[in-house]
């Protein structure tokens, strides 16, 4: 897709196409891009997960990944970002979340990267059920409440 | 009037994701336990709110016209 139409900051029900967002973010003066998928994991703690449903409050969810693309422009100078979610419906090894960070140096590629998945499992609203073989459940960090840093 | 926003668990609980309820003045806090008397299946104590996509104070007001939008904990990613 052409770069102008693309939203480097976006929740979709589409699958994601990670080597898009690494395009949109390489330019001359980076040294350096962090390409992060997060992926649909089938076991966790020896439960077997069928698939995942995400939901979001998709208008304040996407204007809070612009928001740590500026956090992450203004820690790391000379960073390009895109954050992107899927939601919906995934299956096992599907792509939720891509993370692509250019700068001049990889040490704030890095940074910037792990900076920006942290972010998201806090403050971004964005919520996962998991679905197992004998029943569901919505997932969150009971103990952490996203405004009260 | 003011338009809540349900998400996740407590969408389920409420069996809606969104409606519209008569408000005149309040707090975010008189709106949390508006909606933990109404919904008492759900669990509050960990949910932040959102007012017009931003996360607010218990102690900000609430006017007619918000978006009022309960955020359980998060789990994106």
């Amino acid at each position: 897709m052409d770069a102008q139409l693309m939203k480097p900051f976006e929740v979709t029900n589409e699958p994601l196409e990670p080597a898009r967002y690494m395009e949109y973010v390489t330019h001359s003066e980076a040294g350096a891009v962090t390409l992060f998928a997060g992926t649909v994991r089938e076991w966790t703690n020896g439960k077997r997960t069928m698939y995942l449903e995400y939901e979001a409050y998709v208008p304040m969810a996407e204007k809070k990944l612009a928001e740590i693309g500026v956090e992450i422009k203004q820690k790391w100078p000379g960073s390009r970002v895109a954050i992107v979610h899927r939601i919906g419906a995934l299956s096992i090894s599907d792509i939720a979340v891509v993370i692509a960070v250019s700068s001049p140096h990889r040490k704030a590629a890095y940074e910037a990267n792990e900076y920006a998945i942290e972010q998201i499992k806090k403050v971004v609203p964005i919520w996962k059920k998991e679905m197992w073989e004998d029943g569901e459940e919505w997932i969150g960090d009971q103990s952490y409440k996203p405004g009260s840093e | 009037m003011i338009h809540l926003h349900y998400f996740a668990g407590l969408k389920e609980v409420a069996g809606k994701a969104s409606e519209d309820i008569q408000w005149t003045d309040g707090t975010v806090e008189d709106i949390v336990k508006w909606a933990a008397d109404t919904y008492r299946a759900f669990d509050f104590s960990a949910v932040q709110v959102a007012v017009n996509e931003e996360y607010v104070l218990e102690t900000e007001s609430v006017k007619p016209g918000d978006h009022v939008a309960f955020i359980p904990p998060v789990s994106g990613g």
